[in-house]
C-alpha cells in the first residue's frame, strides 16, 4: 500500500483539506471554542444593543440596533479569532505536530488548514450576530449583493486577522498565555474604534487610533454596504472617507505580512 | 540487499546550551535487524531518534535511513519511516479511527485506502471496540498501541519505537512485546529504545547502551550480560554448612560471600538452563538442605554499574514483573 504519487498541487489541497476537517472536529466538541462562536456572538449582540443602545445618540440621526450590528460583527469577529491563537498554542505544546513533522505532508497545510478552519468558524460566528440582529428589528438597507459584500468584507479580515493570531499562537508558551496575549492585544483594537458608539466625542488621540483603526474601516466599510447609519462618513481622514477600499487594503496588507511571518515563527518554533 | 544498513549515523552529536545530549555516536541497523537502543534517562535516546526522525538537525556527523540523508531528503526519510514517539503524538480530541485516517491521508493514501487500512489496524491492535471514542478517554496502553498503529498505516520498512512501554503496567507492557514481535516478523527494520534491559533482551538482535550521548557498549544481550559478570545466584540454607562453599564452587565463576550466619551465600554466576536445579542438586549431595535457590538476572543498574562503575545518578523505576509468558 505505497503512497500514490500526486501531483504537488493536489497533495497539498489534500493535506489542507485533511487539516481542516481536523480542526472542525476540534472546534464542534470543544464546547469553550464552540460557545465563542455561537453563544458568545448572541449574547454580545443582545447586550450591547439594549445596554449602550439605551444611552448612544447618533450624529445624523438612525437607529442604535441598525449602526450596531456592523459593529458587534467587527467585535465578534475580532475576539472570536484568539481561537487561532490557542488552537495553534495547544498544537504546539502537544506531540501530534511532531507527528505531523514526521510525514511526508506538506508541512505549512497545519497553518492553512487553521487558517481555512476558523473562516468556517468566522463564518458561523457572523450568521449568529446576523441572525440576532435580524431578531431584533436589524435591517439592511441595500441590494442583496451590497449586503453579501458587506458579509465578504468581514470574512476577508477575519481571515487576515487569523494570521496575525497564528503569529501570537507561535510565540506563546502555552493556551493559557496566548489567551491572554490575544485579549491584550485583540480586546482593545476591537474597542478602540467606531464599532459600538462614534469616534466624535473619543477623547484626541484615541479618535485618531480609532479613525485608522482596521476595525474602523471595516465596520465603516460594513455599514456603507449594508445601507446602515454610518456616522463615521462625516469624519474627514482617508480610511473613513474610502471604507471599503480602506478595509480591503488593511486586510491585504495584514494577510502579506504576517502570513508569511506566522510561517517563519511557526518553523522555528518546531525546528529542533 | 539483505546486507545494506536500512539505519546509519556517523559521529552524531546535539547540544541544547550548555547540556550535551549526543556527543559522537554511531549507529548501524541492516535491513530487517532490531537494534535495542538502552539507557537511563536522559542519556541521549530521544535525541537521537530524533534526529534519525527529521524532527531535530544534529549539530555535527551525518545520519541515513533506507539510504536517504535526514537533513539533506527529509521528505524521502519520511516516506519510509514510521515512528512511535514517546509523548503522546496523536490527536486527543479525535476518535481512535479518525487519527489514524488522518495518518493514511497526510500520508499520501486514498480517502478509501486510508478507512481500509485504519480498520485492518483497528482490528490487530485490538481497539476496535474504542475506535469512535476520543482518544481522550483511552488508557495508556490503548493509546501506545494506537501510536504504534499511526506509525505502521502505510506499512514503512523502517519503525522508530521511543520508549514504547515506558510507564505501562506489566500486562500492556508484555502484550505491546507480543504486538512488537509480531512486526518483526514482518521484516522491518526496527530501532527501539528502552530504559529495561529486559525488554532490550526480549526484542533487539543487537543492543547499544548509550550514556551521556556516546555509545558505552554494544553487543548481543548474551554479549552484554556477559560484560556486566552475568547473573547473581543467591542460596538459603536451613543451617549453615562450612561445605556449602566447595559444593558451589564449580558452578559459580566468581568469589562466593557467605552471609554472618553462614546460611546465605551469594556469587556471580553464568546463567544458563538447569543452573537452580544443579545448584540444589550439587548441595543436596553434599547432604546439605537448601530452603531457597534465586538467580538474578542483571538489571540495567548492573550493566551499569559493571560499563561505569557508576550507578545511575537517578534510577529508572524498573517495574518487577512478575507475569508469566504463554
Amino acid at each position: 500500500m505505497n503512497a500514490i504519487a500526486l501531483p504537488r498541487g493536489v497533495g497539498q489541497l489534500r493535506d489542507v483539506i485533511v487539516l481542516t476537517g481536523r480542526n472542525l472536529v476540534h472546534i464542534a466538541r470543544e464546547p469553550l471554542q464552540l460557545s465563542d462562536v455561537t453563544v458568545q456572538p448572541i449574547l454580545f449582540t443582545l447586550l450591547f444593543v439594549y445596554v449602550f443602545g439605551a444611552g448612544v445618540v447618533l450624529p445624523g440621526g438612525g437607529s442604535y440596533t441598525d449602526f450596531a450590528i456592523a459593529g458587534l460583527l467587527a467585535l465578534n469577529l475580532t475576539t472570536s479569532s484568539i481561537g487561532t491563537a490557542v488552537g495553534l498554542s495547544t498544537d504546539l505544546n502537544s506531540g501530534v505536530i511532531d507527528r505531523f513533522r514526521t510525514l511526508p505532508m506538506w508541512k505549512p497545510s497545519v497553518l492553512v488548514g487553521r487558517s481555512f478552519a476558523d473562516l468556517l468558524t468566522a463564518a458561523i460566528c457572523a450568521t449568529f450576530v446576523a441572525a440576532t440582529g435580524l431578531v431584533i428589528g436589524w435591517r439592511p438597507d441595500a441590494s442583496l449583493a451590497s449586503t453579501l459584500a458587506g458579509f465578504g468584507v468581514f470574512l476577508l479580515f477575519s481571515y487576515a486577522l487569523s494570521w496575525c493570531c497564528a503569529c501570537l499562537g507561535a510565540i506563546s508558551k502555552g493556551p493559557e498565555s496566548a489567551q491572554g496575549l490575544g485579549l491584550v492585544v485583540l480586546f482593545p483594537l476591537a474597542i478602540v474604534s467606531n464599532a459600538l458608539v462614534p469616534t466624535a466625542h473619543m477623547p484626541a488621540v484615541l479618535r485618531t487610533i480609532a479613525d485608522w483603526n482596521p476595525v474602523s474601516a471595516v465596520t465603516a466599510a460594513a455599514r456603507q454596504l449594508f445601507g446602515n447609519p454610518n456616522p463615521s462618513a462625516a469624519i474627514h481622514v482617508w480610511p473613513m472617507q474610502h471604507p471599503v477600499l480602506a478595509a480591503v487594503l488593511w486586510s491585504v496588507g495584514l494577510f502579506v505580512v504576517f502570513a508569511p511571518l506566522a510561517t517563519v515563527l511557526y518553523r522555528r518554533r518546531t525546528a529542533g | 540487499m539483505t546486507n545494506q544498513l536500512m539505519i546509519e549515523a556517523h559521529g552524531l552529536t546535539k547540544r541544547f546550551g550548555p547540556t550535551v545530549a549526543l556527543d559522537g555516536i554511531d549507529l548501524e541497523v541492516p535491513a530487517g535487524a532490531i537494534l535495542g537502543v538502552l539507557g537511563p534517562n536522559g542519556a541521549g535516546k530521544t535525541t537521537a531518534v530524533r534526529i534519525l526522525t527529521t524532527l531535530t538537525r544534529p549539530a555535527g556527523g551525518s545520519a541515513r535511513v533506507a539510504g536517504h540523508d535526514v537533513v539533506r531528503e527529509p521528505a524521502a526519510v519520511q516516506r519510509n519511516i514510521g515512528v512511535t514517539g514517546q509523548d503522546a503524538t496523536l490527536d486527543e480530541v479525535l476518535t481512535g479511527r479518525q487519527n489514524l485516517v488522518m495518518i493514511g491521508r497526510l500520508s499520501g493514501l486514498r480517502r478509501r485506502d486510508a478507512k481500509a487500512r485504519a480498520d485492518e489496524l483497528l482490528a490487530q491492535f485490538d481497539l476496535l471496540d474504542a475506535s469512535e471514542r476520543m482518544l481522550k478517554t483511552y488508557s495508556g496502553g490503548m493509546r501506545r498501541r494506537l501510536d504504534l498503529a499511526a506509525g505502521l498505516v502505510t506499512r514503512p520498512p523502517v519503525l522508530f519505537l521511543d520508549e514504547p512501554t515506558t510507564g505501562l503496567d506489566p500486562t500492556s507492557r508484555v502484550r505491546m512485546w507480543q504486538v512488537i514481535r509480531e512486526l518483526v516478523g514482518d521484516g522491518v527494520t526496527l530501532l527501539l529504545t528502552t530504559q529495561y534491559l529486559d525488554e532490550a533482551d526480549e526484542l533487539a538482535d543487537r543492543i547499544v547502551v548509550i550514556d551521556h550521548g556516546r555509545v558505552i557498549a554494544g553487543g548481543t544481550a548474551g554479549e552484554l550480560k556477559a560484560q556486566t559478570g552475568g547473573a547473581r545466584l543467591e542460596v538459603t540454607l536451613s543451617t549453615a554448612d562450612a561445605d556449602a562453599v566447595s559444593a558451589l564452587d564449580p558452578l559459580v565463576s566468581g568469589a562466593i560471600t557467605v552471609s554472618h550466619d553462614g546460611r546465605r551465600l551469594r556469587a556471580p554466576v553464568r546463567s544458563g538452563a538447569g543452573l537452580a536445579t544443579a545448584v540444589v542438586r550439587a548441595l543436596d549431595g553434599a547432604g546439605i538442605t537448601v530452603d531457597d535457590v534465586e538467580v538474578h538476572q542483571p538489571s540495567l543498574d548492573d550493566v551499569f554499574f559493571a560499563l561505569t562503575g557508576n550507578p545511575i545518578a537517578a534510577p529508572a523505576a524498573e517495574p518487577e514483573l512478575e507475569v508469566s509468558h504463554s
